[in-house]
């Protein structure tokens, strides 16, 4: 890395970091929120999001130093890694279906985070790597979002949404950012799913799996997937695809969120209990078969011990 | 990657009034990938004393075999039952004749020892992996969920509980402990052994 040319450019990430808060900060030495409440703007009170940058070198080898690297995964601060989100395009819409767990190493920190974000009425957003990051950023695409409507008297395609998103964390491009997102909706062109990573990566496609349990995900997904599906049936396939997930991969489960984008915008299916998929199925539900996913399938009809003989 | 973590697995062991109680979850997994949900971890080694051995799969099955072979030739050489403090020291030096290419194992054991008059005393017991021992005169854990569950039995147990109240303990600490630990679940297995019958239970447990 040019730490020397990088510390005085205007053109990187940190330079434009560095000219904003010259610009908006009288005194550098203090913020204005340390006179008081910004009224819950945080960063945003003036409009433009300004970072504290470490006083070093290369913040971002700081950042890496410090922060939990598939490298390096001892003693870090451990940011949420494991995760599955799924989504796909179908005759029907939009199926956006995610699990719940957080983990920071080997310990599970939640079982109820919502790893949909539902950035306005016509978009969502999934959350995988770095939660603080997703939830920031899709947050503040939806203030762009929304400024876009605005100005132009229309609302944002998702190719649009999806583009400055991806825009954006291209500036912070070796600065630590860890994200997979799914930016998924309904505009003009109809049902639109955009895959957008903190490398800068932004792709158009019908089906999308991120995180640990994808491999999971993606091998249900594949074989039941067609352009065709009912409603019930895309229902059905996004949960059972997640729970395939959380079933095998350690770092996903506990429950999944189901959602469903429509010309008249998104609509929460439901929560669905991952265990309770396991053992009794998600109930009674449209497109579902009645019966637990996984559990008489293959743990009664074996010959191990009777689990509910003596329960 | 720790080798410790890499199969996934935890056990723990309890004392009650007259009994003890030993479970351990059913996973084996290669790291991330869950692949057994059928992998127990303790095997009976008389009819008083089950050791559980949580850590590497592939040590699990080569001690599960090596101390059934010590177990029968002590048991041949000397005409009687091995009780359960000898076992331990059993269990101790033969970890630590590894010392310094150790099996990936931290042993847990129950069991109930005979006493002078002609009763039984609960004992459990665990190691590390190179065998050093630890009596310990309430609970013991071991595996990768070995945190979680010192949180949890520190919470729950107390002393004196009867076999059917010691169950419970046992069962929603190991249930709840290995919910908050991605490298183990998958099923749970409790053993509950008094003077004069084992209870077996296997748990319905969370399996992701």
């Amino acid at each position: 890395m040019n730490t020397f040319a990088d510390r005085f450019s205007t053109s990187t990430a940190a330079g434009e970091l560095r000219r904003a808060k010259a610009l908006l900060e009288d005194d550098a030495e203090f913020s204005e929120a340390s006179w008081g409440s910004e009224a819950g703007f945080g960063t945003l009170a003036k409009g433009v999001p300004t970072f504290s940058v470490p006083a070093v070198p290369s913040p971002s080898a700081f950042l890496r130093l410090h922060t939990d690297d598939h490298a390096d995964p001892n003693c870090r601060i451990k940011i949420q890694h494991g995760t599955t989100t799924l989504a796909f395009r179908f005759k029907g819409g939009v199926i956006v279906a995610v699990d719940s767990r957080a983990t920071a190493g080997s310990y599970i920190a939640s079982g109820t985070v919502k790893k949909v974000i539902e950035i306005n009425p016509y978009l969502l957003g999934t959350m995988a790597g770095g939660a603080a990051d997703c939830q920031y950023w899709e947050t503040y695409l939806g203030i762009h979002c929304r400024l876009h409507e605005l100005r132009n008297r229309e609302r944002i395609s998702v190719s649009a949404a999806s583009k400055y998103l991806s825009n954006l964390v291209y500036g912070y491009k070796g600065m630590g950012l860890s994200m997979g997102t799914m930016i998924c909706g309904w505009d003009k062109t109809g049902p639109a799913i955009f895959y957008v990573d903190s490398d800068g990566t932004r792709l158009k496609g019908d089906l999308f799996s991120v995180g640990s349990g994808s491999t999971f995900a993606y091998g249900v997904l594949d074989q039941g997937y067609h352009w065709d599906l009912s409603d019930e049936e895309a229902q059905e396939l996004g949960r059972r695809s997640i729970y395939a997930a959380g079933h095998r991969d350690a770092f996903s489960g506990n429950s999944c969120n189901l959602y469903h984008v429509k010309e008249d915008g998104w609509r929460f299916i439901g929560n669905y209990d991952i265990s309770k998929l396991h053992y009794e199925g998600p109930g009674d539900v449209p497109g579902s078969a009645g019966k637990g996913y996984g559990y008489d399938i293959r743990v009664q009809s074996r010959n191990a011990v009777d689990v509910t003989a003596e329960a | 990657m720790s080798i410790m973590e890499n199969n996934g697995g935890s056990v723990i062991a309890m004392v009650g009034k007259e009994c003890v109680a030993i479970a351990c979850d059913l996973r084996l997994g290669n790291q991330a990938l869950g692949v057994s949900s059928d992998f127990q971890k303790i095997f009976p080694v008389t009819d008083r004393i089950f050791l559980g051995l949580p850590g590497l799969g592939t040590d699990v099955t080569t001690l599960k075999e090596l101390f059934r072979f010590r177990v029968n030739m002590y048991t041949i050489k000397e005409e009687r039952e091995i009780e359960p403090e000898t076992f331990a020291h059993l269990v101790s030096s033969t970890l630590y004749e590894h010392r310094f290419g150790p099996y990936f194992i931290e042993p847990v054991m129950a069991g109930l020892s005979k006493t002078p008059s002609g009763g039984f005393k609960p004992f459990i017991a665990a190691t590390d992996l190179i065998g050093c021992l630890n009596f310990a005169k309430d609970f013991v854990v071991a595996g990768t969920a070995s945190s979680k569950l010192f949180g949890v039995a520190e919470g729950l147990w107390e002393p004196d509980l009867e076999p059917e109240d010691l169950f419970e303990t046992i069962s929603q600490t190991i249930m709840n402990a290995v919910d908050r630990d991605a490298y183990s679940g998958w099923g749970c297995i409790v053993h509950v052994i008094t003077k004069d019958q084992i209870v077996t239970r296997t748990l319905k447990a969370r399996m992701d």
